[in-house]
């Protein structure tokens, strides 16, 4: 078989065999963000602005640096001067300059010999602040009479005489849609709210940082990038990059919410002045308040359809709100929420606004679920007016290999017509409901992603295998590297061991996000594989005395090919390495690249939904995810992906939201009040994994960990929806919300 | 902080008395130590109470009544079968506290004294009649659960006063409780509505009956109009129509992230109707295993 051929028979690939990093993590001998310590550490604590919007007139740590036990204390001034574009936001939102823009930002910081001492001194910090008019909802912060958060923000692309509080816009589509809704039988259009929601991570940040005067430091963290941490605290500290190294640790989940630094940097910075190691946790309610969570949306979709189910056009508008500063991912919203439609005439156009939030950060999928919100439940309406099966509808319209995407490209091999197939012909979608119970249906798109990657394998003596690579596992992702190192290489699954790297060790790796370790840290995984194969078949035609390129590799031995057949025995892996110091050094393989063929991704979702009408709440008995995965590497870590995802959009459609008072605080920054489903609340999430290649991936591996959350609150929108028959335009679809609609439908 | 851990109540009340500044007695601690570590209330003097002779003890005395001691846990009493059985109601609502962790710790005293409107044991403890025994440096008294709480937070509780037991009265017969909350969620949230409902059966009708509402108001209500638009009647359509709109018409709650003031008041008639019928049934002899509305 030639290197680049793709594979289909598999004998490693697809089985289940138990994760490596599962006895570590059920004994607790797994080392998570706040498990690191170190001789003479000293522990942190931030001080937070307790207004949404305020002028930081003047910040007196006298007190708290005369406090025993108190070591350093930091505000902006610590942090390097000059940066610009993504650095200076991040820096900006780490440790707040002139301004505090939403409640929780940080202010100062402290550092003491203990936790309570830290925590003591921080209240002794005193901020005296000139508190200015703020907005946090989407819609306020685009109206005329908004205040105006950071003038100067937007960039060239918004259009003339918008509020200043947008910042970015987008546009994009093909065909002419006023041209398609006049061929339509029925034209719906509706306008959709979304609440933000937090990514509600079990583990919260934290962090091991130790820099010195000589701008020499270590940082261990939890995080989905200890490269992007790398590069971003040293650029808010103004040290050399390289000076910097990362290591990350086990991380108890991060869904997007850790591909950024919050606490990381300040810990350097306490760091540096206190001239001793520095420990920073943060509580729940700090990750609340200060970290990530996804945009709030409004949105308009508009939708025309023929009797038939033919979709003749469609337009939508997509206001995302991201905090107090640019980079809500309103294109990404654009761009999937007709993706999953063949369309000849589509128009979607998106707003970046800014509000005094928190910044948001990804959040699986980011900006695709709101989007598949607005844009499902109107083909819903559509259905429902039209009288059509939505699965039906879904199938006519549905994209295909060669489709001209909404947002521009053709598609390749995409596996949509086969996931509509399956959702269609599974048993849940034909069983029958019961009183008070409705089914929703919704297709979700998302792009998956690339990025650089670097792995490096290297061979042991008694032929045993480490493969080090620079994504840290979020989701099993070391089974799999391990799964396809052994399919490659022909030797068991268990002589593997797969190490995430810190920062010294390889170069660059972009973060684990975008669906994309499965598919790129894999991809390079099998290329290193290769070439250690490579060298380990010079060395057995060095052996043999025979050309290179007459021994090929199979099931984990060098054997003799061509007009060479038979003539020696097959050599194992173990015999090359055992002497390999004497027949030419250490064996390694190596890959660096940035892939491009991620190969997009569809699921489709299955929902059944009761709603109480007399109390307007809502539980799901039934839940179908089915979606493709390309190549399922490690079923059972496909089947959760796709669970966790359906677990979260639950959550999101039902409960969860950033509830703000009239002053701009927070209302629900505990997990009591903030309401994340516990596991009484879901039912068991059935699983179908549909396979179709990707031809990006020599294995026909496709990411699969964001798509699982677009699809959910769309469907669990028109299952209540349709249970409780009347239409939920807003998320949280929460008790008080489905009984006011109940009661005003009358 | 200063910590004590005394032997007798009246030395709790001593060093209650004469403690400076913020006290709090250390019961289970699901609320103490919670609200310690959030950096909410940080006492200065902490007196553990659950090293008195007895405070873990349930006893059922000769009337049929029941003491117990201001230690027992929610799981003690979820797992004592004849306390289940006289008083389903007040059972079913300790257990709805937390989660089986805090179930091993969590008292019926605290959940009182902590003073949250929400509370889910004390509408069930006032729909049953329950009453508490207060120590303090002049002896003790008997006070009914729902002149305990005096608003959020707070409690009648004096100074160097503190709650020794709690008497639940003897059930008697053809009588049955229930209580019900409303929660988005189905484990691990907080009150939005509570409602309990005590009564006695003579036949198939209604001669006694105590109807309780709680997180509608700043504190615990025992409705007299819910309990009249019952008594005497069968359980009709019509009484619990009469039911659930004197519950709803008793409501005094606010709009907050947990819930605004319609939803609650809807809500309150709708569950109070299901926790009428719940306890009719258990009057009249059956099992009903209370859910989590
Ligand atoms: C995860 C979690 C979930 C929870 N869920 C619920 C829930 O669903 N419903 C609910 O109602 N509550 C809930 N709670 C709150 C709490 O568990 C209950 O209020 C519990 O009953 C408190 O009992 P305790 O024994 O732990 O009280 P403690 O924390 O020991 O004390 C609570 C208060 O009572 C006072 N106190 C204790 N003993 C005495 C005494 N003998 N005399 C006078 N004052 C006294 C203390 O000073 C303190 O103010 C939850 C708490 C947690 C942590």
């Amino acid at each position: 078989m030639a290197l680049d051929d793709r594979k289909s028979d598999f004998t490693f690939v697809g089985t289940r065999p138990d994760r490596p990093d599962g006895l570590d993590k059920v004994t607790g001998r797994a080392k998570f963000g706040a498990d690191a310590v170190a001789p003479g550490m000293l522990f942190g604590a931030i001080v937070r602005s307790p207004h949404a919007h305020a002028r930081i007139v003047k910040i007196d740590t006298s007190k708290a640096e005369a406090m025993k036990g108190v070591k350093a204390v930091v505000t902006r001034a610590d942090f390097a001067t000059g940066l610009t574009g993504e650095f200076w936001n991040v820096q900006e939102n780490v440790m707040a300059g002139d301004t505090a823009l939403y409640d929780g930002h940080a202010v100062a910081a402290v550092a003491a010999t203990s936790a309570l001492d830290a925590r003591d001194a921080a209240k002794l910090i005193e901020v005296e602040y000139e508190v200015l008019p703020h907005v946090t909802d989407v819609d306020k912060a685009m109206a005329a009479d908004a205040p105006v958060i950071r003038d100067g923000t937007a960039d060239g692309s918004v259009p003339e005489g918008m509020h200043p509080n947008v910042v970015r816009y987008h546009e994009s589509g093909h065909g002419d849609v006023a041209a398609g809704f006049a061929e339509a039988d029925l034209v719906i259009e509706d306008s959709f709210k979304t609440e933000a929601t937090h990514q509600g991570y079990i583990e919260p940040h934290a962090c091991l940082a130790s820099l010195g005067a000589d701008g020499k430091g270590e940082l261990w963290c939890t995080t989905q990038g200890h490269w992007y941490a790398q590069k971003h605290c040293a650029a808010l500290l103004g040290i050399e990059t390289s000076q910097l190294r990362v290591t990350a640790s086990e991380i108890g989940g991060g869904f997007g919410g850790k591909t950024t630094v919050f606490i990381e940097p300040v810990a350097l910075a306490l760091s540096r002045k206190a001239n001793r190691p520095v420990k920073l946790v943060m509580s729940r309610s700090e990750v609340l308040r200060a970290t990530g969570p996804t945009s709030s949306t409004s949105m308009d979709v508009k939708i025309g359809m023929k009797k038939d189910g033919t979709i003749t056009a469609a337009e939508g508008v997509f206001r995302l709100q991201g905090g107090a500063f640019p980079g809500a991912p309103m294109e990404f919203t654009a761009m999937c929420a007709f993706a999953p439609y063949a369309l000849e005439n589509v128009r979607q156009v998106g707003y970046d606004v800014i509000a005094n939030r928190p910044k948001q950060a990804a959040y699986r999928a980011p900006g695709s679920p709101m989007a598949a919100f607005a844009v499902e439940s109107v083909i819903d309406l559509l259905c429902q007016e039209l009288d059509l099966d939505p699965v039906e509808v879904r199938l006519k319209n549905a994209s295909k290999k060669g489709t001209k995407a909404s947002y521009g490209p053709r598609f390749d091999d995409i596996g949509l017509v086969e996931c509509l197939e399956a959702a269609r012909d599974h048993p849940h979608y034909s069983a029958p409901l019961e009183q008070g119970q409705g089914r929703g249906i919704s297709c979700g798109f998302w792009f998956n992603h690339g990025g650089e990657t670097s792995v490096s394998l290297a061979l042991s003596e008694d032929g045993t295998v480490q493969v080090s690579v620079g994504t840290p596992d979020i989701g099993g992702s070391r089974a799999s590297m391990a799964l396809m190192a052994s399919e490659t290489l022909g030797i068991p699954y268990e002589n593997i061991r797969v190490t995430i790297a810190d920062t010294a060790t390889l170069g660059y790796n972009d973060v684990s996000h975008g669906s994309r370790v499965t598919y790129a840290s894999g991809l390079a995984t099998i290329k290193a594989a290769q070439a250690a194969i490579a060298e380990m078949c010079k060395r057995a035609a060095a052996k043999w005395g025979i050309p290179e390129d007459a021994v090929k590799w199979e099931d984990g031995c060098a054997v003799p090919s061509g007009p060479n057949a038979g003539d020696f025995e097959p050599l194992a892996m173990a015999d090359i390495t055992a002497d390999m110091g004497a027949t030419g050094g250490p064996i390694s393989g190596h890959f660096e690249a940035t892939p491009e063929g991620a190969g997009v991704s569809f699921g489709v979702h299955i929902v059944d939904a009761q709603v109480d009408p007399e109390t307007g709440k809502t539980s799901i008995p039934r839940y179908t995810v089915i979606q493709d995965a390309g190549k399922a590497v490690h079923p059972a870590y496909v089947e959760g992906q796709f669970q966790g995802g359906a677990a979260q959009g639950i959550g999101w459609a039902l409960n969860e939201e950033y509830i703000y008072g009239e002053d701009g605080r927070l209302q629900n920054a505990v997990f009591l009040d903030y309401r994340i489903p516990v596991a009484s609340d879901l039912p068991m999430i059935d699983t179908v994994i549909v396979e179709v290649p990707n031809p990006g991936h020599p294995y026909g591996v496709r990411g699969v960990g964001e798509t699982g959350i677009v699809p959910p609150l769309a469907a669990i929108a028109n299952a209540v929806s349709r249970a409780a028959g009347v239409r939920m335009h807003e998320l949280p679809m929460s008790p008080p919300r489905i009984l006011a609609a109940l009661k005003a439908d009358g | 902080m200063n910590y004590h851990s005394p032997a007798s109540f009246a030395e709790a009340s001593a060093l209650a008395e004469n403690a400076d500044g913020v006290t709090r007695f250390l019961a289970g601690g699901t609320d103490v130590l919670v609200q310690l570590r959030a950096d909410i209330v940080t006492p200065d003097t902490l007196i553990d109470i659950k090293k008195i002779d007895g405070v873990s003890d349930i006893t059922q005395n000769d009337d049929g009544s029941w003491t117990l001691g201001v230690a027992v846990t929610g799981a003690e009493m979820t797992e004592h079968a004849s306390l289940s059985r006289d008083w389903p109601g007040v059972v079913e609502a300790m257990d709805l506290v937390g989660s089986t962790q805090v179930q091993g710790r969590a008292t019926l005293t605290g959940n009182l004294c902590n003073g949250s409107p929400a509370a889910d044991s004390v509408p069930a403890m006032v729909a049953a009649g329950v009453t508490v025994t207060v120590t303090g440096a002049d002896g003790s008294r008997e006070v009914a659960v729902g002149d305990i709480p005096t608003g959020p937070g707070r409690t009648s509780l004096a100074k160097g006063e503190l709650v020794s037991a709690v008497n639940i009265p003897a059930r008697g017969d053809n009588a049955g409780d229930a209580y019900l909350r409303f929660i988005p969620r189905t484990e691990m949230d907080i009150a939005v509505v509570g409602v309990a409902v005590s009564l006695r059966l003579d036949g198939d009708t209604v001669t006694e009956a105590r109807v309780s509402l709680g997180a509608v108001a700043p504190t615990v209500l025992l409705v007299q109009e819910c309990a009249d638009a019952i008594i005497g009647s069968t359980l009709d359509d019509a009484a619990l129509d009469a039911l659930a709109a004197a519950a709803s018409a008793a409501c005094n709650p606010i709009t907050d992230k947990r819930g605004t003031v319609e939803f609650r008041t809807d809500v309150a008639g709708v569950l109070a109707k299901r926790a009428a019928k719940i306890a009719y049934a258990r009057a009249k002899g059956e099992t009903v295993k209370g859910d989590h509305a």
